[in-house]
């Protein structure tokens, strides 16, 4: 069954959703390793940038850090997340990367309502969500929907599959009528490429790759426009991980969803990807297509994670500088002021402690032809550096 | 297993199926070729309560601790089907005596029948295990299901309660409390049970509840718009029970031997009722003229005692493996507090079981 001829039920299918035309696109020849394959497959055949669904402007989190027992004294605060912006555009997807702690996955819960920002507006379809409250939360809720990491922990285990996917028509019982429900999820299980007939068994009867399905399965029950994934695929084998991403990129064309996809590892958000986003201790660091990022990056910390991926072709190894970084990543309870980088960047100065540098086009980039380098990046001294070897 | 080298169109279809899936012959080659995405549903579903019954019908211990725990309810309730004398009947020209036929056992100092006694006995021991164990479950699970789940104040005002009553010396406060109540049913020594041992149980909960409430499929039931009601009883409650179950099991034994204990010190049951712990009490004084009015209701009292935690540790043995994670087991591997089954395993005539 090819991918272009899956069944999309109507019952799923968002009112006039382009059904899926580029699912072929990860196509290649049979190469070692599926996930870098999948990446050099290239990004192209994507449907085009829509109105912005999803507006995030200054979200902020801090988690308190409270002393005492009886009488609580905040002491301090997380900085998690400190000032991110960016949208997110129908049908295209967005990629934010950084490394463990740096507030990822804090922004994936503030954008399905999991966590209340400390400041901050997230507008969904022009509405700000992050005063709603009840039944209007609850509306908005259908249409941003969460794939979670561990496919382990995010299945309830005394549950069958069929009341896992079925539970949010329990919730939301004004989407499907009673007794619709069952031929939905089974549709949906099909969807994502199981059998329909596995309504009835338990989680723990499935493997790691097919549990993600069925989270998958969950978070489409709603036909949400958005989905929030967070880091989906690596809790996942190499070889399912490509197996998963294609899904997901499948699903996109056919029910043209938008996806915030956050992730550690920079292939397979550059193989998934339109738009990336650097984030590093809770502030974005770079943002721009996954060509200008991965190919002409000016941010150094995007130069540095980009130097540390693990090149296939020996000799173009042997060509490339790596990067390293120097110093741990400072506490978010005490982010450096300035730029929150400048602690480990080997081009700091004094203006870097002094000043926050705003995340837009640099300026000696904004002339008409800087080329891919012309995208924002939050840093004064922003140059561009080739850290991976050409293609 | 796909082939991770094979085009990526033929891998999007499905992952091979996992071994749980290997049951059926027919497995795959119905939908994609080379894909092998997992097949036909010929094994039956089973939840994660079916596996453990299925491992617990497998396991000796569960089957012989529950052959044992049924013969005592049987003879608890009705005591007269293998007994067919009068537990009060006196025959002060026997006092002492060894066994005879007919009196296997022998006498006890007013020349009762030792048999006889021992049998009505379970009634009393049974009953105050069931229901003390019923009560504290009860009462525990739900104050520390709720402090888990609520967290902040509700949590911290609990947990200090817990303390309290924690606190509490079983042997000196069951002296204190019992020794006012004039009472001759099972009621009073039920109820200070309950009171001493639901702190235990509400630990259990609350961590288990805890443990549950951090995984993601709570958060995912929170995302889609769950409310408190269904993220506890469809999400929580069913992956937090186990643990708790393991401990009740556990702890029936324990209350079981704190009632003969509290009884020996005569602060438990009162003499009207038979009572395992009244008798050893009273064998305790002639245990070197007549040791059989001792060996044989303590013995009984140890079997029921040791039937019960043989019980809890085949159930929580069964859960932990059919747990699809240890952290639902591990809550229940250290049951704090209360004496470990070794030394809850009743030594009547030393009245003084270790606690904390």
């Amino acid at each position: 069954m090819e991918p272009d001829e899956l069944p999309t039920p109507d019952a799923i299918r968002p009112p006039g959703g382009p059904a899926g035309s580029a699912a072929g696109g990860a196509a290649g020849p049979a190469t070692g390793n599926p996930v870098a394959e999948a990446v050099a497959g290239g990004t192209g055949g994507r449907p085009g940038h829509g109105e912005p669904v999803l507006e995030i402007r200054g979200l902020v989190k801090h988690f308190p850090l409270t002393r005492g027992i009886l009488f609580r004294k905040q002491v301090g605060a997380v900085k998690a997340v400190d000032g991110v912006s960016f949208d997110l555009h129908r049908g295209e997807t967005l990629g934010i990367v950084g490394e463990s702690g740096c507030g990822k996955s804090t922004v994936a819960k503030l954008l399905v309502g999991l966590e209340r920002p400390t400041a901050g507006q997230i507008r969904y379809r022009g509405e700000d969500i992050t005063k709603l409250s009840g039944r209007a939360l609850k509306a908005v809720r259908r249409n941003i929907q969460m794939v979670f990491q561990d496919p382990y922990t995010s299945l309830n285990p005394r549950m069958t599959v069929g009341d896992i996917i079925g539970e949010p028509y329990d919730i939301h019982p004004e989407v499907a009528p009673k007794g619709d429900r069952r031929r939905r999820v089974q549709e949906l299980l099909d969807v994502v490429g199981l059998n329909p007939e596995y309504l009835n068994r338990y989680p723990h009867q499935f493997s790691g790759g097919q549990r993600q399905r069925i989270g998958i399965a969950r978070g489409l029950a709603l036909r949400p426009e958005i989905i929030v994934a967070d880091e989906p695929v690596s809790a996942l084998d190499v070889s399912v991980q490509a197996q998963v991403v294609n899904l997901l990129e499948r699903l996109q064309n056919t029910f043209d969803l938008s996806y915030v996809f956050i992730a550690h590892d920079l292939s397979v958000v550059r193989h998934i990807s339109d738009r990336v986003a650097v984030m590093y201790l809770g502030r974005l660091a770079e943002s721009g297509t996954d060509e200008q990022i991965y190919d002409h990056p000016t941010h150094p910390y995007t130069q540095a994670l980009l130097s540390a991926v693990p090149v296939p072709d020996p000799e173009a190894r042997e060509s490339r500088t790596r990067i390293l970084l120097t110093g741990d990543v400072p506490s978010p309870a005490d982010p450096p002021s300035g730029c929150r980088f400048r602690t480990r960047c080997w081009k700091a100065q004094e203006l870097c402690a002094e000043q926050v540098p705003p995340l837009e086009v640099p300026p000696r980039f904004a002339t008409p032809d800087a080329g891919p380098a012309a995208h924002p990046s939050a840093c004064h001294f922003a140059e561009e550096r080739q850290v991976v070897p050409g293609e | 297993m796909p082939d991770p080298y094979a085009p990526k169109e033929a891998i999007t279809h499905g992952d091979g199926g996992p071994a749980a899936l290997a049951i059926g012959e027919a497995e795959s080659l119905e939908r994609a070729p080379g894909a092998g995405p997992g097949g036909a549903p010929t094994g039956k579903p089973r939840s994660l309560w079916s596996d453990a019954w299925h491992d617990l019908r497998r396991n000796p211990v569960f089957l012989l601790s529950a052959l044992i725990i049924l013969f005592l309810l049987v003879i608890a309730v009705w005591p007269q089907l293998i007994a067919d004398g009068n537990p009060y009947r006196a025959d002060l020209a026997k006092a002492q005596a060894g066994p005879e036929p007919g009196h296997p056992f022998g006498y006890d100092t007013q020349g009762r029948d030792v048999y006889t006694r021992v049998v009505y006995g379970a009634r009393a021991s049974i009953t105050v295990g069931i229901c003390a164990t019923a009560g504290a479950a009860l009462l525990g699970g739900l104050l520390g299901g709720f402090a888990g789940f609520f967290g902040g104040w509700w949590d911290t005002l609990l947990s200090r309660i817990a303390d309290i009553f924690f606190g509490i010396p079983v042997i000196l406060g069951g002296l204190v409390f019992l020794s006012v109540v004039t009472s001759s049913t099972v009621w009073p020594v039920v109820g200070f049970i309950v009171l001493l041992g639901w702190p235990q149980i509400a630990r259990i909960a609350r961590g288990a509840v805890v443990t549950a409430k951090q995984n993601d499929y709570v958060q995912a039931a929170r995302a889609l718009g769950a409310g408190n009601a269904r993220t506890l009883l469809r999400h929580i409650a069913p992956n937090a029970v186990a643990p708790v179950i393991v401990v009740a099991t556990i702890a029936l034994g324990t209350y079981i031997s704190l009632e003969a204990t509290l009884s020996f010190l005569g602060a438990g049951l009162k003499p009207p009722t038979v009572s395992w712990g009244i008798d050893i009490s009273a064998a305790s004084t002639s245990i070197r003229n007549a040791p059989h009015m001792l060996l044989w209701p303590a013995g009984a009292l140890s079997i029921t005692v040791l039937a019960f935690i043989m019980l809890g540790d085949a159930v929580r043995d069964a859960l932990a493996t059919a747990s699809p994670k240890p952290s639902t087991a591990s809550a229940t591997a250290s049951p704090p507090g209360r004496p470990s089954p070794s030394s809850a395993n009743p030594a009547p005539a030393s009245p003084s079981p270790p606690r904390r």
